[in-house]
């Protein structure tokens, strides 16, 4: 563990590394960072979510998986208020992150968005130099020293192991880079802030097998540090990397357990048959 | 089956092939018409100017005398009214896409605002003249300077400056707006870090070429009141000015007195040509440099 | 594997507590954001403003001028004479002027327009399209000043060696001229509505062995009718509102007829006439302008939301 991070954890956690090591209820001192209470979204007409309850703890790796259009990757982008975005969204119910509701009035979502990170479905590197992808966050985010950010840009670059590729050419553009190089530019942007936790929108779907395993080790490296909430059609990639699994059909949290129980011993036969591929 | 008589059918079948070719060929030849007139309005401007453009006349002061008569007065003219044209347009063209494109919601207002720019955009440039006649020259009390004429001829090309900045922006994928905000950025650091750069080219492509427009446009600018005469050559947006076209305007009038004229207003058209043609290729060059690369 | 380069070996950096200190510019920049909006919806609120401009500054004049000139005779008067010592308003001279000219000119530029547009879409090589299309772009983006002085020294002289008793100044040039003025943006935009019609419906009917002239005639120009049928609009809406090329090559005679040969005077070219005169604000023939541009902009006006109208229906179609 680096110097870093073990500055960033506090007492309690290392405490629950210890108890996880040993005991099994690591819930009990794990904090809860998410918690969504009878959440319902509307896109105009349609009803995409529909009354989900769901505990996310800390430094954890949640993965959701389900069929296409099962409202999965409308929850996830939920969590950092991303589904606004979208015209005609109605929201009603309760995300809470680290207590407080997000959706209050007061709220303020930039200061969220700064505190969860997203990693997207198709790598969207901006169509800037490497240097300045990885320093965007910093920057508008009211960092301007120079030496600090190319200390942060190289920090993040490490993060996401892909500083020994790119840091001969910083200065070139981030779309002269491979699509799993620009998938681990986008993690290392969204390190670069250092967030708390990290939301990924089925981050390997639009790259190749080579690529794919090296993002997923990079998760099992950061899970270490930060909480991530996976979105994957993979359910090998869900039972890989994840703790624990959610499956969402049709709207509906249909099952959340530890990952072992959801693809060993479901308790619905949803669960079961869509991982035994028998839909989706 | 029987019916059909295949001789018949065979001397059907060549007519219409026939037709086809004649037709064709028809098509091609209204196709080069255009190109014909363009080659033929070229050549006879060149040829009736292309003598008559020196230093002199580049660089001369507006004279009775058709071999003394220069056009650097109107020359300044152009180049004064472009810049109060170019800041005005930009400013109010892309502030009015970023909002019809980015902060207003799908809607009765929306689609109002839409509705107006395009009928705006459709509306004869010189009813914008008698608009700033009325309004910049008389009411506000401007006299027909150059600060008159740029605002008149701003308004007339701002829809046009509106509706390609808003294709441009909406070029922009979304979701390099998505990563923006993902990582925290509010919506105006999106807009000035990630959105506008993006557009750029294409809001500056667009914008060229409305300012060709507003450099050829004369009808506005002649309602305004711009003087034939003889006048100081322009300093500022403050003063009294004539510009390119409105020289050619004046110069083909005054040809049935002094036969030279008509030379000296192809001599005109020329440089102006010249100058649209340079701000085309500028546009198309930035077109070119910048092609998507998301 | 992973040992070798773990961030571990990196000068540690609190990077929250960075953002934290910059809280302050944050601050600023929050109260920026909210008043962006109010800066752009009011920059948005001046194409509000220019339409209500014209729309009153038109209408004020326009009562004020009908006060003075009954409404009646101004559209019924087929004389007139603003300079006589009994002025006479009638409209009739500048709509059948414009009207006419307009009509010469859609003579011109519809069939041209459209067979053009037919040519570039259904006959041409890629290779030919990509000659003539930046052409006609260039035709589209000469200035209206330049085409009246192409009618005014070649056209007219050139149509004078054909038509004897053409005068020096005549409607029929200048029409010819602003026919040729709209062919690009006529075959342009029917292009792309015949580009629009999808190639399973050219497909269909060849494969039954039909030329390409019946394929354009049956199938791609009636799928693509509004789209053409709105070019027209556009372009007789185009032709109403051109001044320069009128005003140089057809005189001020206010002739209300319709001999194509003599001199007539448009809306357009009558607005000009009586702005560079100098006339004084104030007096009837001053307030007789704002009723011509009234009526010119109710007409452009009207051919705009047809064209918009028809085009809408089009792209329901598929």
């Amino acid at each position: 563990m680096s110097t870093l991070t073990a500055k960033r954890l506090n007492i309690e956690t290392k405490l629950s590394d210890d108890l996880s090591k040993g005991l099994r209820p690591v819930e009990k001192v794990k904090k809860m960072i998410y918690e969504t209470n009878q959440l319902h979204i509307w896109y105009g007409e349609t009803h995409a979510i529909k009354g989900i309850d769901l505990p996310v703890y800390e430094k954890e790796v949640v993965a959701i998986i389900g069929p296409s259009g099962c409202g999965k990757s409308t929850y996830l982008k939920t969590l950092n208020r991303m589904v606004e975005l979208v015209p005609d969204v109605r929201i009603s119910g309760k995300v809470a992150y680290n207590g407080k509701s997000i959706f209050d009035e007061s709220y303020d979502v930039e200061e969220l968005r700064l505190r969860v990170g997203m990693v997207f479905q198709k790598p969207n590197p901006f169509p800037k130099s490497i240097y300045e992808n990885v320093a965007y966050g910093p920057r508008i985010h009211g960092i301007r020293n120079k030496g600090v950010l190319d200390e942060i840009v190289e920090q993040s670059l490490r993060k996401a192991y892909i500083w020994d590729e790119v840091k001969d050419r910083l200065d070139t553009s981030a779309y002269s880079l491979s699509g799993g190089q620009q998938q681990r530019l986008c993690i290392a942007r969204c390190l670069a802030i250092e967030p708390e936790v990290i939301l990924m929108d089925e981050p390997t779907s639009a790259l190749d097998p080579k690529s794919t395993f090296k993002i997923e080790e990079l998760i099992r490296e950061l899970k270490e540090t930060y909480s991530i909430i996976i979105v994957t059609h993979n359910m090998q990639q869900a039972a890989r990397i994840s703790d624990k699994t959610a499956f969402f059909l049709d709207g509906e949290l249909i099952e959340y357990n530890e990952t072992n129980n959801i693809f060993n011993n479901p308790s619905d036969s949803r669960t079961e048959d869509y991982i035994l591929g028998r839909f989706g | 089956m029987e019916h059909i008589n295949e001789e018949q059918v065979k001397r059907r079948r060549n007519l219409r092939l026939l037709t086809n070719r004649v037709a064709q060929f028809i098509f091609m030849l209204s196709t080069l018409f255009g190109v014909i007139v363009l080659g033929i309005l070229i050549y006879r401007v060149v040829s009736q100017g292309i003598g008559w453009i020196d230093i002199n006349f580049l660089t001369g002061k507006l004279s009775t005398e058709p071999e003394r008569a220069g056009i650097l007065g109107a020359i300044l003219g152009t180049f004064w009214l472009m810049v109060v044209v170019v800041p005005i347009t930009m400013i109010l063209g892309v502030g009015t896409a970023l909002f019809l494109e980015i902060y207003i919601k799908k809607g009765r207002l929306q689609s109002f605002l839409q509705t107006n720019i395009a009928n705006l955009a459709g509306v004869p440039s010189i009813v914008y003249g008698v608009l700033g006649m009325t309004i910049f020259v008389r009411a506000l009390d401007l006299g027909n300077i150059v600060l008159a004429g740029g605002l008149t001829m701003s308004l007339l090309i701002l829809p046009i400056v509106i509706v390609a900045s808003q294709e441009a922006i909406r070029s922009v994928p979304q979701h390099l707006s998505e990563a923006s905000y993902g990582i925290g950025a509010t919506k105006w650091q999106t807009i000035r870090h990630i959105i506008i750069p993006a557009a750029l080219p294409g809001i500056l492509t667009g914008a060229i070429l409305s300012f060709s427009r507003a450099i050829g446009e004369t009808a506005p600018l002649v309602v305004i009141g711009i003087p034939a005469l003889l006048i100081p050559l322009p300093g500022s947006i403050f003063d009294k000015f004539t510009v390119l076209p409105m020289q050619i305007y004046y110069w083909t009038l005054d040809a049935s007195l002094v036969e030279e004229y008509a030379n000296l207003a192809a001599a005109t058209i020329i440089v102006l040509l010249l100058v649209l043609f340079l701000l085309n290729l500028a546009a198309i060059i930035i077109r070119h440099k910048f092609k998507k690369i998301y | 594997m992973k040992k070798n380069n773990h961030p571990t070996k990196t000068n540690p950096l609190n990077v929250k507590e960075l953002i934290e200190k910059g809280k302050k510019t944050r601050k600023v920049s929050q109260k920026l954001e909210k008043i962006i909006p109010f800066i752009l919806l009011s920059i948005t609120a001046v194409s509000v403003l220019t339409t209500l401009g014209i729309i009153l500054t038109l209408l004020t004049e326009t009562i004020h001028f009908f006060n003075i000139i009954p409404i009646w005779d101004f559209l019924t008067g087929t004389v007139l004479k603003p300079l006589n010592k009994v002025p006479e308003y009638g409209v009739l001279p500048l709509i059948s002027g414009t009207v006419i000219s307009s009509v010469i000119a859609m003579i011109v530029a519809a069939p041209i327009g459209l067979m053009t547009a037919i040519y570039l879409s259904e006959y041409a090589s890629e290779k030919v399209s990509l000659v003539v299309k930046p052409i006609l772009e260039v035709l589209a983006g000469i200035p209206s000043i330049v085409y009246g002085f192409f009618a005014f020294t070649f056209v007219t002289p050139l149509l004078r060696e054909f038509i004897p008793g053409l005068e020096a100044a005549n409607i029929l040039s200048p029409g010819i001229v602003m026919g040729i003025m709209i062919i690009p943006m006529i075959a342009s935009l029917s292009e792309d509505a015949m580009s629009s019609v999808p190639d399973i419906m050219r497909e269909g009917a060849l494969a039954l062995g039909s030329t390409k002239l019946e394929v354009t005639k049956r199938v791609v120009i009636p799928a693509a009718l509004s789209g053409i049928i709105a070019s027209f609009v556009l372009g007789i809406s185009r032709a109403l509102g051109e001044t320069m090329i009128v005003t140089i090559a057809s005189g001020s005679t206010k002739n209300f007829s319709f001999d194509v040969t003599q001199s007539m005077q448009t809306m357009t070219a009558y607005i000009v006439e009586v702005t560079s005169g100098d006339a004084a604000s104030g007096s009837t023939i001053y307030y007789s302008l704002y009723a011509v541009a009234m009526i010119l902009f109710i007409f452009t006006l009207l051919m705009n939301v047809i064209a918009r109208y028809v085009s809408r229906k089009f792209r329901e179609e598929y």
